[in-house]
């Protein structure tokens, strides 16, 4: 078991055929994920590392019962992908792109609350549940089959992480990459819910970052409803306030999204906070002990 | 991006929300003729540079001077213009280098009979624009936030439907306005509601927003901030920013497609990708030594941006000692440890240098490294790294 995707998930990409999309989508299959269809408008009946590319979403789909999406347009087509993907009804939509307007999120959050579909991103490195499926952009060696479900607003700090797992012996359920903007299609909420859920997933490794208060409401709700062990790490503890640190939602504003704040909202929560980034792994070990 | 007050004040003008007159001046003879222009017996002259509390701010090499000023003659607003123009203005905003005034907006004097706060920002938790309204104007909206938070009233709106009628009622209950400036109210916050979607706003502030003795409600004073990933679709509000205002290596690096942020401390580091970097800042400071920036070269750095990251870091005076820390996802440890040796040779480095790398084709990279002629401290995890950077700064 795992959240989100498994070896039967059937996979497309929309932007197949620009260079991240090709690229990526090789490297995805080359990890076992079974990529089924390709969609980039006007290229219909080509095909990329042997994938069929068609013009629509929903003939995508139709043709090839996908079920997933993952997206590499550029961002200022980004918002239409998604809402397309939306529309032709597929269930798990991961955008990779990063550099969306913040505005066209406020859109396209709207719509797929209206919808049965889950966002995950933009700006993210996406989904990978090892040694089954990998939607996205992460190296997959490092990543291992177990009992760790990982969580993170990062993209290169939760290969880190997922690298000190590996090192202990602590394989991953499913690792996801929320994406580094405002405003991202899933929250740690959801996640930790679906972690809770999870029969295989056993302990909950959150990565975050400054801006915004995330962090804290996952605290609260870890308090409230999660029973297994989690164990924390904050970046940007020596972030000056009102500067944006690369990710557009990783900014202090106002006095607000400290590290501090975090850190001590998690605490109160009795999770295990890393102090040291070199320190997610063995932090998340310890939870798992007590 | 930020803009100026004078422009962001145009902007508003352009787009139905009422502002007083005014006029910029970039010299002090254009600062007295705008106050006979503008033609009444009272004008304001406020110095123009991105940063808040300029009311309360000085100049800082004549601290009687402060950067916003009330002149009644033409020859008054003359010599005031004079005293802050190419002058450093020191606000808490700045820091205490100050800021170069190159252009003061001449204003208006307006009947003042209240005083409101008024600002937009994208709310994360409700994934939309809100309006966010208080009767405490002209003080700083944190701390009425932190003080007094029963003053702060807040509509969320959709931003295709905008801001609706019961809205402004509401929020015209809470603010106890009446009369025809409830209208005025109306008119008013729809318009910048309308403004701040049609924009990409990421920040819309007037603070104060005056109610004038006749009842109508003016923007006293106004910020404006942008989307930078959204200026591709408003090419006339991207020619607006001032590289006169930005920290210019931060700048420069913008430019080579690097995201670097200037900091104090004495340990220059290169990271790929934000969190890491920001992580590695943290740890640096858990070592004793204190972090001189944060610089995100992106998934796929090639040589020419690890030699640009190079010369940025080096430029800084107060950098002791560079830590490089790669975790090679898609990006080969060999293709950075290649970029590293030949960016090395090109820039002439006068600090040590400390790399830590991990991940993919990582004992190929770490070999480059090791043979290449290049003197580079080699460290094998992030504790390790660490330790070796802040020895070697000698912090």
């Amino acid at each position: 078991m795992s959240i989100l995707v498994n070896g039967e998930t059937r996979v497309l990409c929309q932007g197949i055929t620009g260079s991240a999309g090709t690229f990526h989508t090789r490297h995805c299959i080359e990890y076992g994920t079974k990529v089924v269809a390709g969609v980039t408008p006007g290229k219909a009946g080509e095909k990329v590392e042997g994938v069929p590319v068609f013009d629509t979403v929903e003939e995508a789909v139709e043709k090839t019962g996908a079920t997933a999406s993952m997206i590499y347009v550029p961002a200022r087509f980004t918002a239409d992908a998604i809402l397309e993907a939306v529309d032709a009804g597929v269930e798990l939509i991961v955008a990779i792109t990063e550099g969306v307007p913040v505005m066209d999120m406020v859109r396209v959050f709207d719509a797929v609350q209206r919808s049965d579909s889950v966002l995950v991103g933009p700006n993210c490195p996406g989904v990978i549940t090892p040694g089954e499926c990998k939607m996205g952009i992460m190296p997959g060696y490092i990543h291992n089959p177990g009992p760790v479900g990982v969580m993170s607003r990062s993209g290169t700090l939760t290969y880190e992480a997922v690298w000190q797992l590996s090192n202990l012996e602590l394989g991953q359920s499913t690792c996801i990459g929320l994406g580094g903007d405002p405003i991202v299609g899933t929250s740690f909420i959801d996640l930790l819910k679906a972690f809770e859920a999870d029969p295989a997933t056993e302990a909950i490794l959150m990565i975050g970052e400054i801006g915004g208060t995330a962090e804290e409401e996952a605290a609260d709700y870890i308090r409230q409803h999660v029973t297994k062990p989690v164990a924390a790490f904050i970046a940007g503890r020596t972030a000056p306030p009102g500067k944006r640190m690369g990710h557009a939602g990783a900014i202090i504003t106002g006095g607000k999204g400290t590290a501090a704040e975090k850190i001590a909202a998690l605490e109160a929560a009795d999770i295990a906070v890393a102090e040291s980034p070199a320190d997610m792994g063995t932090a998340l070990q310890r939870a798992m002990k007590k | 991006m930020k803009i100026h007050e004078f422009q962001a004040k145009q902007v508003l003008r352009d787009r139905g929300v009422p502002v007083p007159r005014s006029i910029v001046a970039r010299n002090p003879d254009e600062a007295g003729q705008a106050f006979k222009e503008l033609g009444g017996s009272l004008a304001v002259v406020k110095a123009q540079i991105h940063a808040g509390g300029r009311g309360k701010g000085t100049i800082k090499d004549n601290p009687d001077q402060r950067g916003v000023q009330l002149v009644r003659s033409a020859e008054e607003a003359t010599e005031v213009a004079r005293r802050l123009l190419g002058h450093e203005l020191v606000t808490i905003q700045t820091g205490p280098e100050g800021k170069t005034v190159h252009q003061v907006l001449v204003e208006e004097g307006c009947d003042i009979a209240r005083e409101l706060y008024l600002g937009i920002v994208v709310d994360r938790g409700s994934a939309g624009p809100v309006l966010i309204a208080s009767a405490a104007g002209g003080m700083e909206i944190e701390k009425v936030a932190a003080e007094t938070p029963e003053l702060i009233h807040r509509e969320p709106f959709d931003p295709d439907a905008g801001l609706q009628g019961f809205q402004v009622r509401k929020l015209a209950h809470k603010l106890d306005l009446k009369g025809k400036t409830v209208r005025s109210a109306e008119r008013f916050m729809q318009a910048l509601c309308r403004l701040f979607v049609e924009c990409d706003c990421s920040l819309a502030e007037i603070n104060p927003l005056v109610v004038t003795g006749d009842g109508e409600l003016l923007a006293l004073d106004a910020k404006l901030s942008f989307d930078d990933n959204a200026l591709f679709r408003h090419k006339d509000l991207a020619e607006l920013r001032d590289l006169n205002e930005e920290e210019p290596t931060e700048v420069r690096a913008g430019e080579a497609g690097l995201s670097y942020v200037k900091l104090d401390g004495t340990i220059g580091c290169l990271v790929n990708g934000a969190g890491l970097a920001m992580s590695t800042m943290d740890l640096i400071k858990l070592h004793g030594g204190e972090p001189a920036n944060f610089l995100d070269v992106g998934g796929g750095a090639d040589t020419e941006q690890v030699t640009e990251a190079f010369r940025i870091l080096l430029a800084d005076q107060n950098v002791r000692a560079v830590l490089v820390n790669i975790f090679g996802g898609i990006m080969r440890c060999t293709t950075i440890a290649e970029a590293i040796v030949a960016a090395y040779r090109t820039v002439g480095f006068n600090v040590p240098l400390v790399v830590r790398l991990e991940g993919t084709e990582v004992e190929n990279g770490r070999k480059i490294l090791e043979e290449s002629d290049v003197d580079i401290i080699s460290a094998t995890g992030l504790t390790d790294a660490a330790q070796k950077v802040v020895a070697a700064s000698g912090a």
